[in-house]
């Protein structure tokens, strides 16, 4: 259960990052964190103790008990994904960055009334 | 000051709503349904010795070609966002003897590292996505190496469009035949644990490498040219 909790703390790490700080690229890091967190999370539900990684080789015994490969699979679809929108958010990010000349979030305020 | 205490006050209540879900979580003692079928049957029936493997390139082969589609749209996205025709700066320091004589030699053993990994992703940990990553370091560090170097934009596209195109082929001639999309039998399965075994998965994960390759080359690219 320990590991479960420490991977919600850093979920909730994220968060606070998101919502305290000013930095456009530290608000991005932020989410990353939160992603990983997330990612970590999934992966950690399907371990089962005592189980070995998921790859048959010459030396894995009949009776072996593998850890589930079906959330591992997914994760690696998540990561990419989550790769996918950094990149994008970083773009948007270099985009603000051209027009205003700055990362803080309290000067990039033209669309304010 | 005030308006950190409230934030601080938000992410608590935030765990409060959501402890539950992570203290009465109950450690998996066995696999569930569809992991054991995987499990059990996944070796014998695709001949991958990498189940993780089996399962992103041919069980849940449509999802990953799905992923492959969202990085190629990310791609045109910031192609689209940063659209502009930018200047490179003039005065950039130029990278240090240390940094290109690394380079010039660790270029090849990277880029080499990289096929391994895709080539050999039915076997071993990694694959395409992960072998393509590190191919994309690679041509990073080239070009952190030598401040004029900027790789071809055509030949980038045609290697993403192409091996685009030549995975969705596979995913077709597995539907003609073999049992389904993306079916990786209509090739031997060979010897289980070799390189050339497991029908099509090594074939379609080189395609995933390389797609994935150009597409972070590209995007790093984008993102990496600056103006005055």
């Amino acid at each position: 259960m320990i590991p479960f909790i420490l991977c919600f703390i850093l979920f909730l790490i994220g968060i606070y990052g998101i919502i305290t700080q000013k930095n456009l690229i530290k608000i991005i890091i932020g989410l990353a964190i939160m992603e990983y967190s997330v990612n970590l999370f999934l992966i950690l539900i399907g371990y089962i103790n005592g189980g070995t990684a998921p790859i048959i080789t010459h030396y894995t015994s009949a009776n072996a008990s593998f850890v589930d490969p079906l959330p591992q699979a997914l994760i690696l679809t998540a990561i990419v994904i989550g790769l996918a929108t950094t990149a994008l958010l970083l773009a948007l990010a270099i985009r603000l960055y051209r027009k205003y000349g700055t990362f803080d979030i309290r000067k990039i305020n033209s669309l304010k009334g | 000051m005030i308006k950190r205490f409230f934030s601080l006050i938000f992410v608590v209540l935030l765990a409060l709503v959501f402890l539950p879900l992570v203290t009465e979580i109950k450690p998996l003692s066995e696999l569930g349904m569809t992991s054991a079928k995987y499990a059990e049957d996944g070796a014998a029936e695709l001949g991958a010795a990498n189940l993780v493997t089996s399962v992103v390139v041919t069980y849940r082969g449509l999802d990953t070609l799905g992923e492959v589609t969202v990085l190629f749209i990310t791609t045109a996205g910031i192609g689209f966002m940063l659209r502009r025709k930018t200047i490179l700066p003039e005065k950039k320091r130029r990278a240090s003897e240390i940094l290109k004589s690394g380079t010039s030699f660790l270029l090849p053993l990277i880029i080499l590292f990289g096929v391994y990994i895709f080539v050999h992703g039915h076997l071993t940990p990694g694959g395409g996505f992960q072998g393509g990553v590190v191919i994309a370091s690679a041509i990073v560090l080239l070009m952190l190496s030598d401040i004029n170097m900027h790789p071809d934009h055509n030949i980038l596209n045609w290697l993403e469009s192409l091996s685009g195109a030549f995975y969705v082929i596979m995913g077709i001639l597995g539907l003609i035949l073999a049992g389904g999309f993306l079916d990786n039998r209509f090739l031997p399965l060979g010897e289980f644990g070799k390189i050339f075994s497991a029908g099509a998965i090594p074939v379609i994960y080189s395609l995933i490498g390389l797609k994935v390759g150009a597409e972070l080359v590209g995007i790093l690219n984008k993102l990496g040219r600056e103006d005055k």
